[in-house]
């Protein structure tokens, strides 16, 4: 193809790739073009974590770590950031010093057969990072969980892993060691541009200059995350000849939160969700914190987990309920509106034209007095995909909003379901059992939900119900000022 | 830095290799240096279960650039079947698909990613055949891979008739995925001799070596199979790592360069196989206080297409069909049925965990017919001097049982936190807690007698250095760091005096798989053994040359010490070496007492019994069937601990993925006998969060009575069945709701789906009464 480069800062040194390919991985890039195979793949598919690394990004004020799943991200998206692999931490296994991850690691026989340790190590340094900046979290053991929920091990059962990680926070040097300064950072020999030839990874940074690209290359893919996209490449071995990556523009990057509405930018990823939505929406926190993994959320975005119209998309069913607008624009720069129930047509079928892309999505600021429930069915609790996902929002002027994720083959408001439950009026939910009763009949005239992987057709509907229940409840109690019924605590 | 040189052994010390692999510097075989020109390989895959091939057009795959060669099963030179113990596993089918992703053709290619692409392009033409893809199609049609199997002791069918109390049951325990997080890989180089190097992710370099050999039709000397470590095993790189290294062979041989072949996640998922799908069925008679009189049991392993290591597993879960627990009169029938699907394989338990799942379910639908506490009834039929024949004929020696289960329930404040549990569950409507203490005793030997050997190759250079080869392998269970601490101790030095080095079959040869748990029993008495013979090597020179006898001489602290007189092993090394006394040795070991008659189902098999018991806690939500795991308590028995912290990891990390099986791990077929379970996006192993944080685990600290390895016991595979007590308790938790009147059936996995079906049993139960039985 050419002579184009691509030029990543990796350990503080720079690497070129010998070749232009825009969907190579960074772990193809690491290990094939830095020799640096201590990051390993497990899965390429962003579900074990062994691939992991930690992106430096020194764009803004503040200059911030995370870590990303290096086997379905885009090399190419990185070009101005760095990434500091297992490699950069500490010593060689055999001479040098450790980092103090590295050592709690060994001192607490955090690894057995090694393969998944570069992958811990990383999540917990960079966990580490973090708290050099935030300090340290209320509840470590938590903050630990967090950094590896998306770390397989098969070996340990985890124990001594997490206490690794706890041990190493607690560790009283490792604010002050040189080891442990921020491995970012570090003055470059070298120029990070790469030359100016004809590529086929663009990243635009405005509107219209997505807009330009989109005109210019109606075949070209968008890529945010990556975290579904690269799947085709990594898991079927297609080709993903030219991309275009949403992250550097502006306009897509934002939460504006308004007095009566926000809106939240396409490529605004989970991780930045979790922190604008801390205080306005604790629920869907909760909820966001079980979607994906802390990988994931690092780079999987909002408009990648609308735009792939999955069916079981954790973000939908909470759009749902909120009455979600979707801001479209196309290459022309266009722009419509469109309710987010409008919006998906069929399975995995939306109104998204070609030449079309997400700009936006626009949900009413959640009002005190609202009631919000979201609740996300499992085989495992973790980083696991949706089974069934109901999400009930209360308020006194419009009743309660009810919608499921993993019931039908888009992701759906079940209408018929309010309309018997709001039928006695919307300001005080007369929620008895024949109300429940006559809304649950409603959910199995509505969905007719599919036996696949992860459940049994009778299962799911039976789900729907009793998340139905148990929300008719919670409104209850809610209303009534009584204690809630207690559920499973997670994470004790 | 020496640590102390005291005796290494028996002390907690961290595996060999933990600071390489929290550096990223450890090599596992995709991370050696790529040569030039080196050749990757992917194979094209059988869409149907079972189908003849009528065409086969590889001509587009031949022409797709970037193809360096194509090979069916024509062009193998040797030997087609690769199947380790009884024929049936081609490398490259023949005319007939018999599972989907049965191997078809393969490619070689300038990259994995051409390889993949390039076999898209094949053109095949399959008439579908009949399948069966279930258990009950085998059972049905009477389909075994190898004959059915029985074991007796008494006349179980008068004994139950007799019996003051009866039940029947059934129960489906799927199987597992390994999950090993450094998929299967290998790799091969032609020798200048016409061989082999291979290098392979291996439990099982031996079998490697061979096959390799056959199917070029070479001499076994021609090849050297290495491994230095693998990143995880669990059973499923002992006979599935052998197609990758026969196929890497296959292609460095036909194109003289260097091939690697690593398999992408998903086609490990699909085209390796897996821990047996068990079918349980059995009538049981008992008395009121809930003793066991008879057990009548079938075990039906679903083997898939062909035998591979059916035999030993179907064999050992008949061998565990009694867990830890007399049953007087018994009759254990094995069946090993034939299915379209992948041939299942070895995994940590080899078919202990299925049996035992069998027994425990029997254990508490007894303690729910006469209405006690499943402990009190699991209490009552432990072995115990004077009830302690298994029903193969070998009588249970050491009763570690009774003792430690006591232990544990007193630990654990069992019965108080029954009590507790009780209240909570009458306070809660949704919630529901469950409690089980399980015990787990699992065999100590492969059942194969000839198995139970080993050789190990010691080497003392002049400065004192040594290096220990051995045929086990590395997979992450710290094999390596106990092989290194004998040797350190026998030798009074430090560990970090001594080299382990790469599993190679051109240092110890005919070596056994490392698996059964086996490895540092051994291992590390052959490695001893060859510790032992240079030590006397060294001592007769001694004596020679400084006039005593050869027993005053001592090794410790790092120093060779006469009388007043000390050395360093090093400078005591150089001087030997200059009297001309060989420094090096080789060791072996045999287990003794140790036979079994198959054909009456009676002997000996085990050297000895490793022991332990597990309590769980869990919360149910009874609208949903999802559940949390509350806390666990862990009793083990390892013997005198070669080394805690390894020890203590392989119980959890064992308890952790044993846990997995029984809950989110789920292995799914569809009609058409694809796996759908085939990527960890759909198939969950556990995760941090799934863990307890409330997790106490301890070691039974007792030596074993049989001359084993510092009177340490085999670590490896029994805890995985110490996790029964979570599925257990989460059954425990579904009979809450029926005031413990009622046991539902609980097939596992023990999904959040399958708790809330049995939960929705239970509501039938209450219902309806005692009608629904047992299902």
């Amino acid at each position: 193809m050419g002579d184009r480069f691509v030029r990543l800062k990796v350990n503080n040194r720079l690497y070129d790739s010998g070749d232009e390919a825009p969907d190579r991985t960074l772990l193809a890039f690491l290990r094939n073009q830095c020799g640096l195979t201590g990051t390993k793949e497990g899965c390429a598919s962003g579900d074990c974590g062994a691939c992991t690394v930690m992106v430096h990004d020194e764009r803004g004020e503040k200059p911030r770590s995370y870590t990303v799943n290096s086997c379905i991200c885009p090399a190419e998206s990185l070009r101005d950031q760095s990434v500091t692999t297992v490699e950069g931490l500490g010593g060689d296994g055999v001479h040098g010093e450790l980092h103090p991850v590295q050592e709690a690691m060994v001192a607490c026989d955090g690894s057995q057969c090694g393969f998944c340790t570069p992958g811990f190590v990383m999540s917990l340094a960079t966990l580490h990072e973090e708290v050099r900046d935030k300090g340290m979290p209320e509840h470590p053991r938590k903050a630990v969980l967090d950094a590896i929920s998306g770390n397989l091990c098969r070996c340990t059962g985890y124990r001594p892993i997490v206490e690794a990680g706890i041990r190493a926070l607690n560790n009283p040097d490792f604010l002050t060691r040189n080891g442990t300064e921020p491995v970012s950072g570090a003055p470059l020999s070298g120029s990070m541009e790469a030359p100016n030839e004809p590529c086929s990874f663009w990243q635009p940074g405005t509107e219209a200059e997505l807009q330009g690209l989109l005109s210019a290359n109606p075949e070209a893919r968008l890529v945010a995350g990556g975290t579904d996209l690269m799947l085709e490449h990594t898991q079927l071995f297609r080709r993903l000849p030219k991309l275009i990556d949403l992250n550097r523009v502006e306009a897509l990057r934002r939460i504006e939160l308004g007095p009566e509405h926000i809106d939240i930018g396409a490529a605004v990823t989970y991780t930045e969700m979790e922190t604008a939505f801390a205080d306005i929406a604790p629920e869907l926190v909760r909820m966001l914190e079980r979607l994906g993994s802390r990988q994931i959320r690092n780079r999987g975005t909002i408009g990648g987990n609308i735009g792939n119209a999955s069916p079981i998309a954790d973000m939908p069913p909470f759009l749902l309920v909120m009455d979600a607008e979707l801001v479209i624009r196309d290459a022309r720069g266009n722009s419509r509106t469109e309710p987010l129930y409008e919006f998906y047509q069929d399975y995995k079928q939306t109104t998204l034209q070609p030449g079309e892309y997400i700009a936006l999505v626009r949900i009413d600021r959640p009002r005190p007095g609202q009631w919000l429930r979201l609740h996300k069915l499992s085989k495992r609790y973790e980083d696991d995909i949706t089974t069934v996902m109901g999400a009930f929002l209360w308020d006194a002027e419009t009743g309660l909003r009810v919608a499921y994720g993993g019931m039908a083959a888009v992701p759906a408001r079940a209408w018929r379901c309010e309309q018997v439950i709001n039928y006695g009026g919307t300001a005080i939910p007369a929620l008895d059992d024949l109300t429940i009763e006559r809304a649950c009949a409603a959910l199995n005239e509505t969905f007719s939900p599919i036996g696949d992987v992860r459940a049994s057709a009778d299962y799911r509907q039976a789900m729907a119900a009793s998340l139905l229940g148990r929300a008719c409840r919670g409104l209850k109690a809610f209303a009534s000022g009584e204690e809630p019924e207690e559920e499973l605590h997670h994470h004790g | 830095m020496a640590e102390q040189p005291e005796r290494a052994a028996g002390k907690a010390s961290p595996h060999e290799s933990a600071r390489k692999h929290v550096c990223g510097s450890a090599r596992y075989i995709d991370d050696l240096p790529v040569m030039p020109g080196m050749a990757h390989i992917a194979t094209g895959q059988s869409p149907y279960p079972h189908a003849r091939i009528t065409h086969l057009d590889l001509e587009d795959v031949r022409r797709y650039p970037g193809v360096l060669d194509v090979v069916t099963q024509a062009d193998i030179p040797g030997k087609v079947d690769v199947a380790p113990v009884f024929d049936g596993d081609p490398l490259l089918a023949g005319e007939v698909v018999e599972f989907v992703g049965q191997p078809v053709f393969a490619v070689a290619a300038v990259s994995m990613e051409v390889a993949q692409r390039a076999v898209a392009e094949a053109r095949i033409g399959y008439e579908p055949l009949q399948a069966q893809l279930s258990i009950e199609d085998a059972l049905a049609a009477d389909a075994h891979v190898l004959p059915p199997h029985e074991m007796r002791m008494g006349d179980v069918s008068t004994v139950i008739s007799a019996a003051p109390q009866r039940l029947n049951g059934e129960l489906y325990v799927r199987g597992q995925e390994h999950f090993y997080l450094e998929g299967q890989v290998g790799q091969a180089e032609p020798t200048e001799d016409g061989g082999i190097h291979v290098i392979a992710s291996t439990q099982h370099p031996t079998e490697i070596q061979h096959l390799v050999a056959e199917v070029l039709d070479i001499p076994f000397n021609r090849v050297v199979a290495e491994v230095r470590r693998m990143g995880g095993g669990f059973g499923g790189k002992e006979t599935q790592a052998g197609p990758i290294a026969c196929m890497t062979a296959l292609f460095a041989h036909r194109l003289g360069r260097s091939v690697r072949y690593r398999m992408p996640r998903r086609d490990d998922m699909v085209q390796t196989g897996k821990r047996h799908d068990f079918l349980n069925r059995w009538s049981v008679g008992f008395d009121d206080q809930g003793v066991i009189h008879g057990l009548d049991l079938m075990l039906a392993g679903k083997c898939g297409y062909s035998a591979d290591l059916s035999q030993g597993i179907v064999d050992r879960a008949m061998f565990h069909a009694d867990n830890a627990y007399f049953l007087n009169t018994a009759r254990i029938e094995g069946l090993r049925c034939r299915t379209h699907t992948v041939s299942n394989t070895a995994f940590r338990g080899f078919g202990g965990p299925q049996g035992m799942m069998a027994i425990e379910t029997v254990i508490e639908d007894i303690a729910r017919a006469i209405g006690q506490d499943p402990l009190d009834v699991r209490k009552r039929n432990l072995y115990s001097p004077g009830r302690d024949e298994t029903p193969y004929g070998q009588t249970v020696e050491q009763h570690v049982l009774p003792e430690l289960v006591e232990r544990l329930e007193a630990d654990s404040d069992y019965r108080g936190r029954r009590a507790g549990i009780g209240a909570f569950n009458q306070k809660h409507r949704y919630l529901k807690k469950g409690l089980a203490l399980t015990p787990v005793k699992f065999g100590i030997s492969f059942t194969v007698k000839h198995l139970n050997q080993a050789g190990a190759l010691l080497q003392l250079y002049t400065d004192g250095s040594l290096m220990i080869n051995h045929g086990g392998t590395e997979m992450g269970q710290g094999l390596f760091t106990k092989v290194q601490q004998v040797v350190a101790s026998e030798f009074g030095v430090s560990r970090d005096q001594v080299m382990v080095t790469s599993t190679r079959t051109d240092k110890i040869p005919n070596t056994s798989a490392t698996a059964a748990s086996s490895g540092s029993d051994l291992n590390g008495m052959a490695a001893r053994d060859a510790c032992q013979r240079v030590r006397e090597a060294l001592c007769e020179f001694a004596a020679s040359e400084f006039r005593v006898e050869p027993e005053a001489v001592r090794f410790e602290r790092g120093l060779v010490v006469i009388g007043e007189r000390e050395w360093t092993l090093g400078e005591f090394a150089e001087l030997a070496y200059t009297h001309r006394v060989p420094l090096f040795a080789t060791g072996f070991y045999r287990t003794p007492k140790i036979h079994y008659n198959r054909e009456e189902g009676k002997g000996r098999p085990f050297f000895y019994y490793a022991n332990g018991a597990a309590v769980s806690e869990v919360t149910v939500d009874t609208a949903t069937g999802e559940y949390r795991v509350e806390r666990v308590d862990i009793l083990h028995d390892v013997g005198d601990s070669l080394n805690p912290a390894i020890d203590i990891g392989q119980i959890e990390g064992g308890f952790v993925q044993g846990m997995g099986w029984l809950t989110t791990e789920e292995l799914l077929w569809d009609k058409q006998g694809c796996v759908i379970s085939n990527s960890p996006s759909n198939y969950k192993i556990p995760t941090a969060g799934d863990v307890p944080a409330d997790f106490r685990v301890s070691l039974y600290d007792r030596p074993n009575n049989e001359e084993t390895i510092y009177l340490s016991k085999a670590v490896g595979e029994p805890p995985l069945m110490l996790a029964i007590s979570v599925w257990a308790a989460l059954r425990d938790a579904c009979a809450a709701t029926t005031r413990y009147r009622f046991s539902p059936r609980l097939d596992t996995p023990a999904t959040p789906e399958r708790v809330y079906w049995a939960l929705r049993e239970c509501e039938t139960f209450n219902r309806e009464g005692d009608s629904g039985g047992h299902g």
